[in-house]
């Protein structure tokens, strides 16, 4: 543990848990990287939406969460899977369909869980998440066990009727849940000046009261510190909160999309200027928190990790063929 | 060791692409992340990135080449230190493709899915008392809330109004307003929040106003609810009830007036159960609510108000998949249910005058579907009529007639003959509505029709 005199930075992040961060979003990119790459040799069919560009989103999140908390997410889920702690291993191997994989590969990139560390899926229906991770958090207020849910959704499923139903229902019965929008700026194809007659989401739960904050979402710190506030308001029991989180993806939308709605110049100028790990990463070479070599070995660790999860998703069988038949009543 | 870049598949579709451009010459450093080359498809031109970080050690196939096959090395990447083309092995690549062997495989399949072993129907013959539908719809919320903290009531009116129908009356006194939960009017985001809820393992009792109303929330029934133990592996259930009344009432028009029971029984995952007395509706929603699954729970307003006699026990269960002969026959077997099992007894009366018997089956439960009973009655009758208010296409009557025609075709002596609703949507006019809802005269013409008796 770093203390106060060895930390030389104004924020109330320390040394560690800039490093954990660090670790966390370069485990989630290369993860990404690794399946995109899988994805390449036909190893992950179907569809296949990588979260490169986003992570400072969800690892400043889930470091202002605490055990027993709960997370619900659309599709693009790998990142939010890895920073719940699920293992690499299971979420590779459900990419691959195989038996190893957390839905026993029946669920895919789409559709993951893991009860035991309180991540809801993994949902293929644009929005239809905000209304489970409300219901989630009726729960945690119905056993009055203080811990509170997170629904992440796009700046697309934000158009979604269901969306608003649930922030009536979330402000009116002070439900304790955070309604991250991770606002990338492109729903599939189309930017959100084209989807959307207001673009500023951080305020679309005013109607209803609930206060809404607007996060540089390619800065892990400015994410983990408004994530805390938010966690705190909501704890308190004082009603749902919205955080719009300004982020961008490098990749298409799935792997089949040639991205040709958006310049080349603009996805470089944000590569290049705001990328969260590179960000991070002048920061603790900066103010010395880690050295050059230590950063290359933490890349290498995580390098190994992520190729022993891809081998292990190619190495697990198939699921039986009875499993066809298996979990569909309990 | 030097690391091969494969040609990647874009789509799960793709087999071969042209290799447009190449964006790095032999000797490029590269980094993850970096663009390499273009490749095109019919659909598409893609850019191709590095996951690996090295130089480019040698290009292995040129640019502008056409029809490159999915998995072929068209670059190889040297790693630190290595100044040389060394790929003796290239663990990825020889990793065989397991779709191609898939296709021989089988596995027995039951053409509907068999749900885990049905208890038996509990016997009674205890005291019985007489009691509304409406009546013991309520006691068994009533009692499975007081059997069990985590069962709660949410909906529209169900609280301070004492339910639209009142079927919740005296359940916000009872149980407060902590399990008796007033909803805005706004099924998607209700159901939702049900199912949501249900995932963390509470029991919540969604009431729709009708099920017609239940058309803005199927996503979250048949995504959520249905599909979620199976996309998860077996790891998360939905144990919640969605029930309302259902089908037609009197005179409400064309958008409330639906039967879904033909609609939800299609979907592997729920349970659908439609019962005709108080004692069934009081049986099945108790085990309905006990039930670890999504429940769908199909009422008729117009059997509300209908007494009949209930076993006076506050522990009555009906197991869900149990159909019962509700009237035993030899000539010729009705298979039915909710409202309609009152106009096929009205027509096996009618019937019984003019020399036909008729055994008439209250299915109760849709799905899953007591397929023993009903084949254990047609091997008995050999002529099966099947009478329900849904439309006729894609029915609960199409759907046993296949099931028939599957597992009992040499025991039938004529076509089995489906009655149903007419394929309109609900007129209102009184006499054009009697004339779109299936009637016990039809039921009796189509038993004179499969018993040649016309």
């Amino acid at each position: 543990m770093a203390t106060k005199a060895k930390r030389k930075s104004k924020s109330k992040v320390s040394n560690d848990q800039l490093l954990e961060f660090y670790k966390t979003m370069l485990d989630i990119r290369r993860f990404e990287e690794k399946a995109g790459q899988l994805y390449g040799m036909g190893q992950i069919g179907g569809f296949c939406h990588l979260y490169i560009g986003q992570e400072a989103v969800v690892v400043g999140m889930q470091a202002a969460l605490e055990e027993g908390d709960s997370v619900i997410t659309s599709y693009r889920d790998h990142g939010h899977m890895l920073a719940c702690g699920m293992e690499p291993e299971g979420v590779m191997a459900e990419l691959t369909g195989r038996i190893d994989g957390y839905s026993r590969g029946k669920g895919g990139s789409m559709h993951m869980f893991s009860e035991e560390k309180g991540f809801y899926g993994g949902h293929g229906i644009v929005g239809a998440q905000i209304p489970l991770g409300a219901g989630i958090a009726f729960a945690h207020r119905y056993r009055d066990n203080g811990n509170i849910s997170v629904a992440y959704c796009g700046d697309g499923a934000v158009n979604q009727g269901q969306v608003y139903e649930t922030f009536n229902m979330a402000a009116l019965w002070s439900l304790p849940v955070i309604f991250v929008v991770e606002n990338n700026r492109y729903g599939m194809g189309t930017s959100t000046e084209r989807a959307s007659a207001k673009s500023d989401f951080s305020q679309r739960g005013q109607a209803y009261g609930i206060p809404g904050v607007k996060v540089d979402g390619m800065s892990v710190v400015e994410v983990f510190e408004a994530s805390q506030k938010a966690v705190a308001h909501v704890r308190a029991g004082k009603g749902p909160m919205v955080m719009e989180m300004m982020t961008y993806r490098y990749r298409g939308h799935s792997m089949s999309d040639p991205a040709k709605y958006r310049t080349k110049e603009e996805v470089q100028k944000v590569k290049t200027e705001q990328d969260p790990i590179e960000q991070l990463k002048e920061r603790l070479l900066s103010e010395k928190i880690a050295t050059e070599e230590e950063l290359k070995q933490i890349d290498k660790e995580i390098k190994a990790r992520v190729a022993k999860a891809a081998s292990f998703a190619q190495e697990s069988p198939e699921p039986p063929l009875e499993e066809l038949y298996t979990d569909v009543y309990a | 060791m030097s690391i091969e870049i494969l040609m990647p598949a874009l789509s799960p579709t793709m087999t071969e692409g042209n290799l447009a451009k190449w964006h790095v010459k032999e000797g490029d450093n590269v980094q993850s992340g970096d663009v390499i080359a273009e490749i095109e498809t019919d659909k598409a031109t893609m850019e191709v990135e590095v996951v690996d970080e090295g130089v480019i050690g040698k290009i292995l196939v040129a640019e502008g080449t056409e029809g490159v096959a999915v998995n072929t090395a068209i670059a190889v990447i040297l790693e630190e230190g290595e100044t040389e083309v060394s790929t003796s092995s290239a663990p990825d690549a020889s990793v065989a493709k397991v779709a191609d062997k898939h296709q021989e495989e089988t596995i027995t399949s039951p053409n509907t899915q068999p749900v885990t072993s049905i208890d038996p129907e509990p016997e009674w013959d205890g005291p019985t008392k007489s009691v509304t539908v409406r009546e013991a719809l309520r006691d068994a919320m009533a009692e499975e809330m007081r059997s069990n903290e985590e069962v709660f009531l949410m909906g529209e009116e169900v609280g301070e109004y004492q339910g639209a129908y009142k079927v919740s009356q005296g359940l916000l006194d009872e149980f407060g307003k902590k399990r008796v939960i007033d909803t805005p009017i706004t099924e998607q985001g209700f159901a939702g929040i049900g199912v949501g809820a249900a995932f963390m393992g509470l029991k919540p009792i969604v009431e729709f106003m009708t099920f017609n109303f239940a058309m803005q929330a199927i996503d979250q029934i048949i995504n959520s609810a249905a599909k979620t133990l199976y996309m998860s592996g077996g790891q998360i259930k939905s144990p919640i009830v969605f029930r309302g009344p259902n089908g037609a009432a009197s005179r409400v028009g064309a958008q409330h007036s639906q039967c879904y029971a033909a609609w939800y029984s299609h979907v592997p995952g729920l349970k659908v159960v439609a019962p005709y007395t108080a004692a069934d509706a009081k049986g099945l929603l108790k085990s309905a609510i006990r039930d670890p699954g999504p429940v769908i729970f199909l009422e008729n307003e117009l059997l509300y108000g209908e007494s009949f006699d209930v076993p006076d026990t506050d522990d009555w269960t009906v197991p869900i998949g149990k159909a019962k002969v509700v009237r035993e026959g030899s000539d010729v077997t009705i298979v039915t249910f909710s409202l309609m099992v009152r106009k096929a007894l009205e027509a096996a009366e009618t019937l019984s005058e003019q020399g036909i018997s008729a055994e008439v089956i209250d299915l109760r439960s849709i799905r899953p579907l007591d397929k023993e009973t009903i084949i254990a009655s047609v091997k008995k009758t050999n002529r099966l009529v099947t009478a329900e208010e849904n439309w006729p296409q894609s029915g609960v009557g199409a759907e046993i007639s296949a099931m028939i025609m599957e597992e009992a075709f040499d025991y039938l002596d004529a076509p089995v003959t489906r009655v149903s609703g007419k394929d309109v949507p609900m007129p209102y006019a009184a006499n054009l509505e009697a004339l779109a809802l299936a009637q016990a005269h039809d039921i009796v013409r189509a038993v004179k029709a499969v018993t040649y008796k016309d």
